[in-house]
């Protein structure tokens, strides 16, 4: 494929508000995870949480856009003025030819989720005050983005379970190939709700302690919420960073848990390569998915050792972020870009004795370094995959 | 810009639809058309222990699909899919808020997996064991457009064959009462490159005005079309099922809509 420029993008998580927050904590090893509440939901574990959203007011006329999703949306919009440079854009393509492509998992579903507490105790009819297409509903997050910025172009949600926001970036590369826009905002925003916080724990991958992937006693995930960011155009003077290629595939295997050999991540990884048109050697480092949980982990590394071998260094920043689920690739899409920008490999955080039945080579200690393409992994379930490979601007 | 595909198979289920094969005398003479509530029949290709599990919207679109694989020799196991619905599994969602409002918050692990919005794909990828790629899509009313313009631009973009999958089932109260989904749809549209047989689409976005939107031109059908939002698919369904050439406008989002000129058979 053509290069795609990557003008802007920015991120919001338990890291902090924007680029240069995420960079610091990257670099210095530090987490955004604490053990924490979160709303009704008091189960112990250690969560990353977005300071400020209880904080955020949408203007007026976007009320009834009000949720969780759509503040962590808002607070990315504001970050780096993201959404001052997609004006640009608009300004300069036409608003028609910009399309907003995100990915979330939940939703705004957490304003249903506290409606069910109240509701009518004859009828059982759920509160007036529950504004569901503009909250709940899946696409949700889209249409605030897409009204908040004034743009007209195609819009919709990608919704893939943990893979959603990194597969928006094929999805705008092919809009925009084909002509049907010239710029696109894509990435994700997930937001902590019950249904995340009580079905993980049901499914028993919550691990109680801080999550620690690629450890030998790793024992779950942490979760996190975040929304990412990034604005692609067809053509750019100075771009962050290019999209060189993304891979797309299924594990036709189960709906929770990944094929045991990883085929369908590695089919991922491999037409990601054959895209970019780059060999497995010319990747530096790669964004591990990396959830901490048992399964999972030695998946990725059957998967990642069949493409690329031992040699490339790797690292999962779940441990700083937490498993921010349908924002998981958008975030790691940004941490990536960072690492290009700025030549450095983020350190995985919390092993304290790697698995020595893993064989790729986690990064336990950052390293500083140029790099000229990292790649990054995103797996959901349902068995969808997608793996992105990003080239440094110059 | 103009994107050219080909349709080579159609599933369909819906009010009074039966599937395409019986359906498309119908929609070809609506007059004989008679509203019924939507029968949902067993999917075959699910095993027996996932069709226990699987929800109303899994079920559908796998036989749609199926449908619309029927007369093709095209492999599913190495068939790309897009799979678009407005709302997922309702009633999973339903089950799923009840739980989560008791005081014990008794979860159960199948509900919250198949509580994902790609749980129809990840069973029809599962079932034809197939590791193709795939997307699902979310865009409230326009999703059947949404999905059509996905998968044509990825049919486009690859030149290999790409299953479109529009499906949306009616919550069960009090979430009805919000989001008021009529019955079940689900249409399944096969499209093939350019140069492959089947009947020819030319499909672009339009800036456009709702007052462009090509209805059913039969009030029983205009109202399917209206109360559901993969049935937005009608119109261009009743094209498909004459034999002329046809200009189909489909709804969109606010300020859009997708124009879908169908060639003659």
């Amino acid at each position: 494929m053509r290069p795609l420029a990557v003008v802007h993008y920015t991120v919001v998580s338990a890291l902090g508000h924007g680029r240069a927050a995420t960079l610091a904590a990257l670099q210095a090893g530090r987490t955004g995870l604490a053990r924490q509440d979160f709303e009704t939901a008091t189960l112990g574990s250690w969560l990353g949480v977005v300071a400020g959203a209880d904080e955020v007011v949408l203007k007026s006329e976007f009320a009834e856009h009000d949720c969780r999703n759509n503040r962590l949306a808002e607070l990315a919009l504001r970050a780096d003025d993201f959404g001052g440079r997609v004006q640009r854009a608009a300004q300069r393509w036409g608003s028609a030819r910009v399309g907003v492509f995100l990915g979330t998992s939940t939703s705004g579903i957490l304003q249903t989720e506290i409606a069910y507490r109240h509701r009518d105790a004859t009828t059982g009819a759920l509160p007036r005050s529950l504004h569901y297409a503009t909250t709940h509903n899946s696409y949700s997050v889209a249409g605030y983005v897409r009204a908040a910025l004034g743009l007209q172009g195609p819009a919709y949600v990608v919704s893939t379970a943990c893979s959603s926001s990194a597969k928006v970036f094929a999805a705008a590369q092919r809009m925009i190939d084909a002509g049907i826009v010239d710029a696109a905002v894509v990435g994700g925003v997930d937001s902590l709700c019950m249904t995340t916080l009580h079905g993980f724990k049901s499914l028993e991958l919550v691990s109680d302690e801080i999550c620690r992937p690629w450890d030998a006693t790793r024992s779950g995930l942490s979760l996190g919420e975040a929304a990412a960011f990034a604005l692609v155009e067809r053509d750019a003077e100075a771009p962050r960073a290019w999209l060189l290629g993304a891979g797309e595939s299924s594990d036709g295997h189960h709906m929770s848990s990944p094929h045991p050999e990883g085929a369908g991540a590695a089919a991922a990884m491999r037409a990601a390569l054959a895209q970019a048109g780059l060999q497995p050697a010319d990747i530096d480092h790669l964004n591990l998915h990396g959830t901490g949980t048992p399964g999972n982990d030695a998946a990725e590394d059957k998967a990642v050792v069949a493409v690329f071998g031992t040699a490339l260094p790797c690292s999962s920043t779940k441990g700083y972020t937490g498993h921010t689920l349908g924002a998981a690739g958008g975030v790691e899409a940004a941490v990536a870009m960072l690492a290009l920008q700025h030549g450095f490999m983020p350190a995985g955080l919390n092993v304290q004795t790697p698995d020595p039945a893993l064989h790729t080579l986690y990064l336990r200690e950052p390293r500083e370094q140029r790099l000229r393409a990292v790649a990054s992994n995103s797996f959901g379930f349902g068995g969808s995959n997608a793996s992105l490979i990003f080239g440094a601007a110059s | 810009m103009m994107l050219h595909v080909k349709v080579s198979g159609i599933g369909l289920l819906g009010p009074g639809l039966a599937g395409w094969a019986g359906g498309r005398a119908l929609l070809q003479a609506p007059q004989l058309w008679q509203a019924a509530a939507t029968v949902v029949p067993a999917p075959n290709r699910l095993p027996a222990t996932e069709r226990r599990r699987a929800g109303l919207v899994v079920k559908a679109s796998i036989v749609v699909a199926d449908e619309s694989l029927a007369g093709s020799d095209l492999d599913p196991s190495s068939l790309a899919t897009v799979f678009s619905s407005s709302t997922g599994d309702p009633s999973n969602c339903h089950l799923l808020c009840e739980a989560l409002a008791a005081p014990e918050r008794l979860v159960s692990p199948t509900r919250f997996t198949n509580s994902v919005h790609n749980a129809p794909a990840g069973y029809w990828h599962i079932a034809a064991q197939s590791r193709a790629a795939s997307t699902s899509l979310a865009a409230f009313d326009a999703s059947f457009a949404a999905g059509l313009l996905e998968a044509a631009v990825q049919c486009t973009a690859t030149g290999e064959p790409v299953l479109l999958v529009a499906c949306d089932v009616p919550y069960p109260e009090p979430l009805h009462a919000v989001r008021p989904v009529a019955d079940v749809f689900a249409v399944a549209l096969l499209l093939c490159p350019a140069a492959a047989g089947g009947r020819g689409l030319s499909l672009q976005t339009l800036p456009s005005a709702s007052s462009l939107t090509t209805h059913c031109g039969y009030p029983g059908l205009e109202a399917v079309r209206r109360g559901i939002p993969a049935a937005r698919a009608l119109p261009l369904l009743q094209a498909l099922a004459g034999s002329s050439a046809a200009d189909v406008v489909i709804e969109g989002l606010s300020d859009m809509a997708l124009q879908v000129q169908v060639a003659a058979s």
